[in-house]
C-alpha cells in the first residue's frame, strides 16, 4: 500500500485534502510514530482511522473517553433545554422581560444539542431527542415550586447552568488532541458561562423585586443576590439547604479529571492555587488596591470531574430518565 | 534500558532547547525598521513580534490582559458621573479579576522561566491608547459600551488561543479558568448597555451551523484589533502556532 500516492490521488480530485488532516505534518508524525512498527497487515485499520479523523466525525471512530465526556455534554444540554423549555411553555412563570433572554438561551443549547450530536454521530449515546419526561425538575421533591415560584426557577437555572461550565472545564482537557471537538467545546463553554452571568444577574433583581434593572450584588446574601461570577463558594449557591437535595456540590470540590497519565484535581470554587501559584498572595495590585481572596476566587472558574457532575444531576432525573441510563455511572 | 533513557533525555534537550529559543525570538524582535519583508511593519514602525508556543501565545495573552486593565484604570480613575453604584460596584469587580488574571500571567512568565525579564519588559512597554471615538469614558454608556468590546474581545481571543496551548494540564486549564470569568464579564457588561444582549447574535451565533457557538478570532485576527490600539507599535505573532 502506498500511502503517499494514495493522498496524492485524492488531491487532484480534493485539493484540501491536506487541510482535512489535523495538518499534513501531523498527519504524517501520527503514521510513522505509530507505524514503524506496524506490520503491513495492520495498515489498513491505521489509514482507516486517520482517514475517519480527517473526513469528519459521527464514524463510530472517536476514542471512548472523548465519546465519554461528549456524551455527558449531551446529556447536561438536554437537562438545561428541556427546563428553559418547559419555563417557557409554563404561562406567568417567566417575567415578560425575561421571555426574551430565556429564548435566546433555550435556542442556544438547542445549538448546542446539534453540534455535539454532529460530533458523536453513532456514537450519541442515544439516537433520540431526550424528552422533558426524563427529567424531574423538583431534585427528588427539593424544588417543588420549580415551576410556579419564579425565584425558585432562576435559582435552579443558575445551579444547572454552572454545574455545566464546571463540567465543560473537567472534560475540555480530555478532547485536547481533536481541536475541532475541543474548538465547539470551547465555545459552548463561554456560552454556558454568559447564560450564568445572566441568570445571576437577573436573580439579584428577582431578589429585590426589580426585574429588569441592574441590582448590586449583596456580598452578605450571596445565596439569593449573587454577583454575576462565582465568588468563593457562594456560600453554598441559590439553595444551600434544600433536601434532600441541595446546591452545594456545585461549587464544592470534585474529584480528579485524568488527562492522559496526569491527575488534576477539581478544587472548590473559592480556591486561589492555579498553575501552581496564589493568585491572591502572588498577585501585585496596583497602589490603593487590595486583593482579596474573594476577587480571587471570583478570577478563576474551577473544573469539575464527570463523576461529581453525574451525581449531581442523577438528582434530576425521573425514573423514564433512569431507565435511558442518564447520568449513569 | 539504556537505549530508551538515552533517547528520552534527548528529546527533552531538544524540548528544552526550542523553548528557549522561542522566548529570545520575543526578545530579539523589537523591531524598529524592517525594510521589504511583507510580514514585518514597515520602514521605521516600532514593532513587537511574539515569540512561538505557549510562551508565545501567553505573552499574547498577557497584552489582553493589559488593553483591558489599562481602560478600566482610566476609567474607575474618576468614574462617569452618571455610572450607578451597582455599575461601579461591578466595574470594580472586573478591574480586579483582568489585575488578578493579568499578575498570574507574570509570576507564570517568571516561576516557570517560561518568558524571560527583558521580554516581559518590552511586553509591559507597549502602551495602549483608548481613542475617545471608541472609548468615551465620560459617560456610563461609553463606559460600558468600551468595557464590552474589550470583554468579547478577550472572550473570542481566549476561545480561540486555548486550543493551541501544548501544556494540556498547567496552561490549558489555566486559561479555561480566565475564558469562563471572561464570558462572564462579556455578558454583564452586554447586559449593562442593553438588557437581554448578554449573547446577542454579534457575539454568539443565532443561526447556521454555528448557532449557539461564541464567536473565535486567531491570535492574528485579535492582534489586529489589538493593534488599532498601541499607539502605533505593530505587535505580530508569526511564530505563534496555528493549529
Amino acid at each position: 500500500m502506498d500511502l503517499f500516492k494514495i493522498i496524492s490521488d485524492i488531491e487532484k480530485v480534493d485539493p484540501e485534502v491536506y487541510e482535512r488532516f489535523d495538518t499534513r505534518r501531523r498527519a504524517f508524525k501520527h503514521l510513522t510514530g505509530l507505524g514503524q512498527k506496524l506490520t503491513a497487515a495492520a495498515l489498513p485499520g491505521l489509514v482507516g482511522a486517520l482517514f475517519n479523523k480527517a473526513y469528519g466525525q459521527g464514524t463510530g471512530s472517536l476514542p471512548a473517553d472523548v465519546v465519554a465526556v461528549l456524551n455527558l455534554a449531551l446529556q447536561l444540554e438536554y437537562l438545561e433545554y428541556n427546563f428553559y423549555n418547559a419555563g417557557l411553555n409554563t404561562p406567568g412563570l417567566i417575567p415578560a422581560s425575561e421571555v426574551a433572554a430565556i429564548t435566546t438561551i433555550r435556542n442556544d443549547e438547542a445549538g448546542h444539542i446539534k453540534v455535539l450530536r454532529q460530533a458523536l454521530g453513532n456514537q450519541a449515546f442515544s439516537q433520540s431527542d431526550v424528552p422533558v419526561t426524563a427529567f424531574d425538575y423538583t431534585g427528588q421533591g427539593s424544588f417543588p415550586d420549580w415551576n410556579t415560584n419564579t425565584a425558585k426557577y432562576f435559582g435552579v437555572a443558575q445551579s444547572f447552568v454552572d454545574t455545566g461550565v464546571r463540567a465543560y472545564k473537567g472534560g475540555a482537557p480530555i478532547l485536547i488532541n481533536n481541536k475541532d471537538i475541543l474548538q465547539a467545546a470551547l465555545n459552548i463553554h463561554s456560552v454556558e458561562a454568559r447564560h450564568s452571568s445572566h441568570i445571576r444577574t437577573v436573580r439579584r433583581a428577582l431578589a429585590s423585586n426589580a426585574v429588569g434593572t441592574i441590582v448590586a450584588a449583596d456580598p452578605n446574601d450571596l445565596n439569593n443576590k449573587p454577583k454575576s461570577w462565582i465568588s468563593g463558594q457562594d456560600n453554598g449557591g441559590a439553595a444551600p439547604n434544600a433536601t434532600p437535595v441541595n446546591t452545594r456540590p456545585v461549587y464544592a470540590a470534585g474529584g480528579v479529571v485524568t488527562v492522559g497519565s496526569t491527575p488534576l484535581p477539581s478544587p472548590a470554587e473559592d480556591n486561589l492555587m492555579h498553575a501552581q501559584f496564589n493568585a491572591q498572595t502572588g498577585s501585585t495590585a496596583p497602589t490603593g488596591l487590595t486583593i482579596t481572596p474573594a476577587a480571587a476566587s471570583e478570577a478563576f472558574d474551577e473544573p469539575l470531574d464527570a463523576a461529581t457532575v453525574k451525581t449531581i444531576a442523577r438528582n434530576f432525573r425521573s425514573a423514564a430518565g433512569a431507565a435511558l441510563g442518564l447520568f449513569n455511572p | 534500558m539504556p537505549e530508551a533513557s538515552s533517547l528520552s533525555t534527548a528529546a527533552l534537550s531538544r524540548r528544552t532547547f526550542l523553548g528557549s529559543a522561542g522566548v529570545l525570538t520575543a526578545t530579539a524582535m523589537l523591531l524598529t525598521a524592517c525594510g521589504d519583508d511583507p510580514v514585518k511593519p514597515a520602514t521605521g514602525t516600532p514593532g513587537l513580534e511574539l515569540g512561538s508556543g505557549d510562551a508565545g501565545l501567553l505573552s499574547y495573552v498577557f497584552l489582553l490582559k493589559r488593553f483591558a486593565t489599562g481602560f478600566y484604570q482610566a476609567a474607575l480613575t474618576t468614574p462617569a458621573a452618571d455610572l450607578t453604584a451597582a455599575d461601579l460596584a461591578i466595574l470594580r469587580d472586573v478591574n480586579r479579576h483582568e489585575i488578578i488574571h493579568r499578575e498570574m500571567l507574570v509570576q507564570v512568565f517568571q516561576k516557570n522561566s517560561l518568558v524571560d525579564a527583558p521580554t516581559i519588559g518590552l511586553l509591559q512597554g507597549v502602551a495602549f491608547t483608548y481613542p475617545t471615538a471608541t472609548f468615551t469614558i465620560t459617560t456610563r454608556q461609553g463606559v460600558l459600551a468600551g468595557a464590552r468590546l474589550i470583554e468579547d474581545l478577550s472572550v473570542a481571543a481566549l476561545a480561540g488561543t486555548a486550543k493551541l496551548v501544548t501544556s494540556s494540564v498547567v496552561y490549558f486549564p489555566l486559561l479555561m479558568k480566565m475564558l469562563a470569568v471572561d464570558s462572564r464579564h462579556a455578558a454583564t457588561m452586554r447586559d449593562l448597555v442593553q438588557p437581554g444582549s448578554f449573547a446577542g447574535p454579534d457575539a454568539v451565533a443565532s443561526t447556521g451551523s454555528q448557532a449557539g457557538l461564541n464567536q473565535i478570532l486567531t491570535p492574528a485576527a485579535a492582534l489586529t484589533e489589538l493593534n488599532k490600539y498601541t499607539n502605533g507599535v505593530i505587535l505580530t505573532g508569526n511564530s505563534l502556532p496555528t493549529t
